[in-house]
């Protein structure tokens, strides 16, 4: 099997699996990075959003070989300790239900605050369409991305 | 006196492990032998206080409390432990959730029926409360004083008196060598004295959610541990008669493929092909090259349009009559009368984890970490499956991504087992791709037809109501499948003279069975939508009608020989009323919006809701606000109930506009999110949440708002545009309107 070098979380990691694997799979299986989650394995639900570059993509479509040399981050990687605002802001809302879709509506809502750092409700639930929750927690996930949002503001984030 | 107060909250601990990477954080995810290890390091040689199974205190201070029931997300891992902390007279925010594992000593544990709450509060607060007088009673024999001199505070009991006060932890090695008290002579606190219960907790998990810890089954993860994946026939009851298993077997990363024969149970081992690889990856990879001749003879004559076919025919038929009240033909005679054909599909459930299963077999057991919202049945399945002795199966229960019923069922914890048999000693985590998970639903909530005839007399009341209800028997037309069957007692029913109720059952193969309100997730929207066609014939106003369809305030029994709850018409006006005042019902809105009505009971929950809608020309539909009015007694968690509340308003509004299962020749058409959706944020409505919080005993709240969505939904689009909705989901009717 080839080898592949990733950059995940700022490690080099070097792993052996066929070219095909999707990063989901190698993040999970081989790495032991359980954070990202399977759900539909079509790029349909979001649930497997990690940042290639600081753009969030849905590492079940993303076959190995195309992610050599690029900056991967998954949810583990978001901060060190849990104090990214947007991890604050989730659990200060309690949004999660069952929490198996909130790793990757956190990755996704961290890429579009960096973007936008002062959104309106209308581009967060936008921004969010495509992040799937079961469980139907968007009310609180829009209320934690918008708390995030202020709260990088005085904390001086971007 | 005391000693400094060294316990760390629970953020605390999640954020030192998550830096050191160390062993706590395995022991608050993962049950079992790591908890054991490391709780016994913490508890050093002094005695730990363990006053029964929920609760342990050890000489730190580490106060641990047990979750006893399984995690689907609708918030007991939470709500439950804030019980016994209640009593306990604890910190909350310092206590450490123990989820528990399969075990003898602490009364049923299932995730189902929105039972853990009632089944639950009386035991857990007994348990708080007992352990609480120990510790006062430790104390006191300390200090030398009685016991009715002190008090207890976050983790302290205090004696007033001298200013003295003693951490739980400080007390525990004393507490441990008391007698267990009588719970006869234990007082519980009254409600007035809680400081836990009805305030807003954050789920326990969550910081281990928001910062990407191993939590859920499909995140287990074992020494030498293979992968699993298993292929079974798309057609419900089909037999499997051969596979190219030999080029299976050399796929890179195979490690074996086999095939399991299985059994007729349709929610048990069902015959397929298993495959174990080095990763998910292998196994779903080689999945996809299987060639598998199924004997695919059960499916004939069970499509979709077949059943719709036929319930149309049944329809001109008639049906077997259940029940028949006064008599509505002469009602009928003499009323105005409203006749509607109403239907609603089949239905998955769809939980963003697909079922899956860790199992590993050794020493003539099986060790599983499951995800099951019934882990005793799954044992009992296992055990005669399989022919192993239950106390040869031990049973990890790990947070699953999602329940709403479908992990009632334990089939992917049978194959889990059938398969590590066969994996060499090696633990096996099985995984469903979401296709499997959408087309192997092993029950699903059943479609179901009913053709209403309704009439209203000169007063403005409800005077007939006929009811044909035509829906599905497993493989037999004699009785209603698993969740499929009726009430006589189904509202309307018991509230108005004349009332009749026929039935008739075709035959399925598709497997149903419970999802999120059983019974009532399909009946609430065809009789909530019929109330309203007929308070619209009457030209009374929705909410009116409805509360005098109620009448005065009373508990309707169940009529004889009906096993139902008792319905207490005072708490469902209350909610009505409720609902209605906080949506702002009665205000005039113009054409193209509009406001709906509907109020339902199950699950021992008075839920009624308001929606309100915009419905632009060319038919494209915004919910704008849904108001919920909620009865299930006093509050556990607020957050988590609101966060129910919210969640079921959400899943309802995907029931009622975008999801159905449909079949071809016995076999599922649907297969993941693209033809299954589900809401997302953008059609998200805002949303008011209120709750009754009347004296009545707590009850659980997974449940009972789910059925009442569709109908609010359905009576304002009618508001808004003039069209009724008899059939879901409604994403294929036309509301565009001029």
């Amino acid at each position: 099997m080839p080898a592949y070098t990733l950059k995940i979380n700022g490690q080099s990691r070097l792993v052996n699996v066929t070219a095909d694997t999707p990063l989901l799979w190698v993040l999970r299986d081989t790495l032991g990075l359980t954070g990202t989650k399977y759900g539909c394995g079509l790029g349909l639900c979001g649930a497997c959003t990690v940042h290639v570059n600081g753009v969030p993509v849905r590492s079940c479509q993303m076959p190995v070989s195309t992610v050599g040399g690029v900056e991967i981050t998954t949810i583990e990687g978001l901060s060190a300790d849990g104090s990214h605002p947007l991890q604050q802001a989730w659990c200060e809302q309690d949004v999660p239900q069952c929490g198996y879709c909130q790793a990757g509506q956190i990755m996704t809502a961290a890429a579009f605050l960096k973007n936008n750092p002062t959104p309106t409700e209308e581009e967060i639930d936008g921004a969010m369409a495509n992040n799937l929750c079961r469980c139907g927690t968007y009310l609180r996930i829009r209320n934690a991305v918008k708390d995030a949002a202020v709260a990088q503001h005085k904390g001086g984030r971007p | 006196m005391s000693a400094p107060d060294s316990t760390l909250s629970r953020r605390d601990f999640i954020r030192v492990s998550t830096l050191t990477g160390g062993g706590f954080l395995l022991s608050l995810a993962l049950p079992g032998e790591a908890w054991a290890q490391t709780s016994q390091a913490l508890d050093d040689t002094a005695k730990v206080f363990t006053p029964g199974p929920f609760i342990k205190i050890t000489p730190q201070n580490i106060i641990t409390i047990l979750a006893k029931n399984p995690e689907t997300g609708q918030g007991v891992k939470t709500s439950l432990p804030m019980i016994v902390a209640e009593e306990l007279d604890a910190d909350f925010s310092k206590v450490v959730v123990e989820q528990a594992s399969l075990r003898g000593d602490v009364g049923a544990q299932f995730a189902g029926g929105s039972r853990s709450t009632p089944d639950n509060y009386l035991l857990l607060r007994r348990a708080g409360a007992t352990a609480r007088a120990m510790l006062i009673t430790a104390a006191a024999q300390t200090w030398s004083v009685r016991a009715e001199e002190l008090t207890t505070d976050k983790g302290r009991v205090i004696h007033a008196a001298t200013g003295r006060s003693l951490t739980y932890g400080e007390l525990a090695t004393k507490a441990a060598t008391l007698p267990i008290p009588d719970e006869k002579n234990i007082r519980l606190k009254n409600e007035d004295e809680f400081k836990i219960l009805g305030g807003r907790v954050g789920g326990v998990d969550n910081p281990a959610i928001v910062t990407g810890q191993a939590l859920f089954g499909i995140d287990q993860k074992l020494p030498g541990m293979v992968y699993a994946a298993f292929e079974k026939c798309p057609v419900y009851g089909g037999k499997i008669i051969s596979a190219n298993l030999d080029r299976i077997k050399r796929l890179p990363g195979v490690r074996d493929a086999f095939i399991i024969e299985g059994t007729d149970n349709l929610s048990g081992l069902l015959p397929g092909v298993a495959i174990i690889a080095d990763s998910t990856w292998a196994a779903f990879s080689a999945k996809r090259q299987l060639q598998i001749t199924w004997d695919e003879s059960t499916g004939a004559g069970h499509s979709s349009s077949d059943y719709d076919a036929r319930a149309a025919e049944a329809a001109k038929a008639g049906g077997k009559t259940v029940r028949n009240d006064g008599d509505v033909t002469a009602a009928f005679a003499t009323g105005k009368v409203v006749e509607g054909a109403y239907s609603y599909p089949f239905l998955n459930h769809a939980t963003l984890e697909p079922q899956g299963c860790t199992a590993w077999a050794r020493d003539g057991g099986i060790e599983f970490w499951t995800t099951s919202q019934t882990p005793g049945s799954g044992q009992d399945l296992v055990s005669s499956t399989l022919n192993i002795p239950k106390d040869k199966l031990k049973l990890n229960l790990v947070r699953a991504g999602g329940g709403f019923g479908r992990r009632l069922a334990n089939d992917y914890m049978v194959e889990a087992a059938a398969i590590a048999l066969r994996s060499n000693g090696a633990p096996v985590k099985l995984t469903w791709t979401r296709e499997d998970d959408m087309r192997h639903d092993c029950y699903h909530r059943p479609a179901g037809y009913h053709f209403l005839k309704g009439a209203v007399d000169p007063t403005g009341r409800i005077s007939a109501w006929h009811n044909h209800f035509v829906t599905f028997g497993n493989k037999n037309t004699e009785r209603p499948a698993s969740g499929a069957t009726m009430s006589p007692d189904e509202l309307p029913s018991r509230f108005i003279p004349n009332y009749r109720l026929d039935q008739t059952i075709m035959s399925t193969i598709v497997p149903t069975g419970p999802m999120r309100a059983p019974g009532s997730n399909g009946l609430a929207f065809v009789m909530q939508c019929f109330i309203d066609e007929l308070a619209h014939a009457a030209g009374r106003d929705p909410v009116e009608f409805r509360l005098e369809l109620l009448g005065a305030d009373r508990v309707v029994p169940p009529s004889s020989g009906q096993r139902g709850a008792p319905y207490d018409v005072g708490r469902m006006k209350g909610v009505v009323r409720l609902a209605a005042e906080k949506s702002g019902w009665g205000g005039k809105l113009p054409k193209g919006e509009g406001r709906g009505v509907a109020f339902h009971f199950s699950h021992s929950g008075y839920v009624a809701m308001v929606a309100e809608v915009t419905v632009s020309r060319d038919g494209t539909l915004k919910v704008r606000q849904v108001t919920a009015a909620v009865d299930v007694g006093p509050i556990i968690n607020l957050s988590g109930a609101e966060n129910q509340i919210q969640g079921s308003i959400i899943d309802g509004l995907g029931m009622a506009w975008l999801q159905e299962m449909t079949f071809d020749r016995g076999r599922a058409v649907q297969s993941n999110f693209h033809d299954y959706p589900l809401i997302r944020s953008t059609e998200t409505p805002a949303m008011s949440v209120n709750f009754l919080q009347s004296k009545n005993p707590p009850t659980g709240l997974g449940e009972p708002g789910y059925p009442v969505v569709p109908p609010a939904i359905c009576n304002a689009i009618f508001a808004a545009t003039g069209k009724r909705i008899r059939q879901l989901p409604f994403n294929k009717t036309d509301l565009s309107w001029s």
